[in-house]
């Protein structure tokens, strides 16, 4: 058909009238550069969240007992006389104070130790299957230390980057649960309409009127004791999916009461097409892009959940480590006056959580038909 | 008379929806492995006493353990009705007395949260419609975004970390040592106030944000409409056209959303009065958890969910009160 009118068209042929509808949405959405940014922002921590074990110079639980609560390690370029040379991390002394014992380390500037890429180091399974040893960057001793290490002297920057995958996943995982909820039982309202509908959407508003985060921590802290990591990774992503649904089940339910009535479904229907085949080839593609912008908008929401979870410590468990477990120990104003890089994971999830609104934006100007 | 009518309607939905999430609070109440008695053996036991079989069981029948669970379930209610909220092992004392203690507090963060909201949100949000792209409506944006990506929980250490090392003082709690005990005194009163606004700024400044974007964009779209062009070509002042008109109609939306912004205050409250060690119902709300102290617990958190139906109950009658199609009955 395309390629028809192209052929036909004497006047050369408006590149937009010709686009298809997921064209033109991508055409609105390059425009809005703050959504790029934050596709490209997306896109790391998903790299990121996939290779953990190649971009960490160390394992999540593996300690450096001569270096606990360390302060972060500066990778420098230039030394004491502004001498260029390849990257390198100072040595470092550890004293204790004479009076509180508390630990004290110096930067000891006579040793380089030269910070090197693509190195050998500790053995992990790459994916899962293969056996392999090589990190992205690193050390021979092994001591740097981007972001400090806790007190156990446990590198900080491997652990985000670790738990990077943890958060993402419990995101992506609670989301796509909440979805398939969402959509059941909204297409049951919506579909059935009648007594239906209406405990349906009386459960929903139940639900919505329980202040969410006294509710999941209620429902985390039921959890038995004993359970592994994996189990509460399980369950409390499900928690958190099966009080995030209402807002897609609502949007789901209106799109498909007003479609109910258009012509095209009442077609399908004479047609003699099951209900379901119904919702899934014909009304569910009308409406799919307003879906995913609710996606969009649910992702950093169950994100957020889970941090404040697991920082109460009714969430994820050690050795199983999200964002919210590394920011557990910093909770006390002791902690933090003595190990502020504690903080630091916190800036990754500030910058995905902004990096989801931004992307939630720009999809949702270019999946709105009546804007230009 | 319509307008009481729908009032009265709005009271009975609040009332059934009160009685469904108590049925909620107590399943959360009972999901926990091991009963009251188990709970009060253990307490004993680590106390270093000893608990026989048949103390535990007449502590079974005295609570009514042994029955079946609806059964427990109006009891726990009946009692409510009594003002008996069931025994804290944790605290060792009432519910009623451990709450009541501390309920006080956090209604006056929750309500000077709010105030704050609106009082910043408000007029921000129309600065920010009226200069459009202007430096401070950018300001407002990216604050705004931030704002709105920060957990709470995360902003109150951050907000701790940084008056610990600029400004070398704690900001935790709500009063001073030397108040902590103190009747309640003019003195006293003006120690919270200079404590308060740590909470109500990390409580408040997601929810300011969200608000004065939802002022922002429908002043923005008021402000293109007609009527406001009429107004302005009859020689109004700018300041009064824009206060009297489409501001106007921009409060819809932010009137409506009171009941969901309490729901946000009151949900967020707990974990920032852990971190803050507020002297309100927030820690002893995550210690009862973390405790599996249930009764405590149940009880806390049916209260957070009657504080959010007052505020939405409110709101919706607020927004009776403000808009006058709802008030004449035509939806």
């Amino acid at each position: 058909m395309v390629s028809s009118q192209t052929t036909i068209g004497i006047n050369p042929v408006n590149r937009l009238d010709l686009a298809t509808s997921r064209q033109l949405m991508w055409y609105k959405f390059r425009r809005h550069r703050l959504a790029m940014t934050g596709s490209i922002i997306i896109l790391l921590f998903a790299i990121i969240s996939i290779f953990p074990e190649f971009l960490t110079p160390t394992g999540p639980q593996i300690r450096d007992t001569k270096y606990t609560s360390g302060p972060p390690t500066f990778v420098h370029i230039l030394d004491e006389t502004y001498t260029p040379h390849l990257p390198f991390i100072y040595g470092r002394t550890i004293t204790r104070h004479p009076v509180t014992l508390r630990k004290i380390s110096r930067v000891d500037v006579s040793v380089r130790i030269p910070v090197r890429f693509l190195v050998r180091g500790h053995k992990y399974k790459f994916l899962g299957f293969f056996s392999a040893d090589l990190h992205l960057f690193g050390t021979d001793s092994a001591q740097v230390h981007l972001f400090g290490t806790d007190k156990l002297g446990r590198d900080i920057f491997t652990r985000t980057i670790y738990a990077t995958r943890v958060s993402i996943s419990i995101g992506v995982i609670g989301v796509l649960a909440a979805f398939i909820i969402g959509l059941a039982v909204g297409g049951l309202a919506g579909l059935r309409g009648g007594i239906v509908d209406s405990v349906i959407m009386r459960l929903i508003e139940l639900i919505r009127s329980i202040p969410s985060l006294p509710l999941w921590l209620g429902l985390a802290a039921a959890l038995p004791r004993e359970w592994s990591a994996l189990q509460v990774y399980v369950v409390v992503t499900l928690i958190l999916a099966a009080l995030g649904w209402t807002t897609l089940a609502r949007r789901v339910r209106s799109k498909l009461l007003t479609l109910r009535n258009e012509d095209f479904v009442q077609a399908a229907r004479l047609a003699g097409c099951s209900d379901t085949r119904l919702v899934y080839k014909h009304m569910l593609p009308a409406f799919m892009s307003y879906l995913i912008v609710d996606l969009t908008v649910a992702f950093p929401y169950i994100l957020l959940a889970e941090t404040t979870l697991s920082f109460l410590g009714l969430g994820m468990r050690e050795p199983m480590v999200s964002w919210g477990v590394l920011l557990f120990s910093a909770q006390n104003v002791t902690a933090l006056a003595h190990t502020p890089w504690l903080l630091i994971p916190g800036a990754f999830i500030i910058l995905i959580v902004i990096a989801f609104n931004f992307f939630g934006d720009g999809l949702r100007d270019a999946a709105d038909p009546y804007s230009n | 008379m319509l307008l009481l009518q729908k009032i009265l309607t709005r009271l009975g939905v609040s009332a059934l929806m009160l009685g469904m999430v108590s049925i909620i609070a107590f399943i959360i109440v009972s999901l926990p492995p091991g009963d009251f008695a188990d709970a009060y053996a253990a307490a004993k036991i680590n106390s270093g006493e000893t608990v026989t079989r048949a103390e535990l069981e007449s502590i079974r029948v005295r609570f009514g353990l042994d029955r079946p669970l609806y059964v427990q379930y109006f009891q726990w209610v009946g009692k409510m009705f009594h003002g008996d909220f069931g025994f804290s092992w944790g605290y060792s004392r009432p519910v009623v007395e451990v709450i009541s203690e501390r309920l006080p507090m956090t209604i006056v963060i929750a309500v000077s949260t709010l105030i704050f909201t609106y009082a910043t949100a408000i007029p921000l949000g129309i600065y920010s419609a009226i200069r459009q792209y202007s430096v401070a409506d950018y300001t407002f944006t990216i604050i705004g975004y931030i704002g709105l990506a920060t957990p709470n929980f995360l902003f109150a250490l951050i907000l701790l970390f940084f008056a610990n090392q600029v400004f070398g003082v704690s900001v935790g709690g709500l009063f001073s040592l030397e108040y902590q005990d103190a009747p309640w005194t003019w003195a006293k009163v003006l120690d919270l106030l200079s404590h308060l606004w740590v909470p109500v700024l990390v409580l408040g400044t997601a929810g300011t944000a969200f608000q004065l974007r939802i002022m922002r964009s429908t002043l923005l779209e008021e402000l293109n409409k007609m009527y406001v062009t009429a107004a302005r070509a009859t020689g109004l002042s700018e300041f009064k056209l824009i206060m009297k008109y489409p501001v106007r109609l921009a409060l819809n939306p932010i009137v409506s959303t009171l009941g969901w912004e309490l729901t946000t205050v009151i949900s967020g409250a707990p974990i920032i009065g852990l971190v803050l060690s507020l002297p309100d119902t927030g820690p002893m709300f995550v210690n009862a958890l973390r405790s599996q102290d249930m009764y405590l617990a149940g009880a806390m958190l049916l209260i957070y969910c009657v504080l959010v139906m007052i505020g939405s109950f409110i709101s919706d009658v607020l927004l009776m009160l403000v808009d006058p199609r709802v008030k004449l009955g035509e939806d």
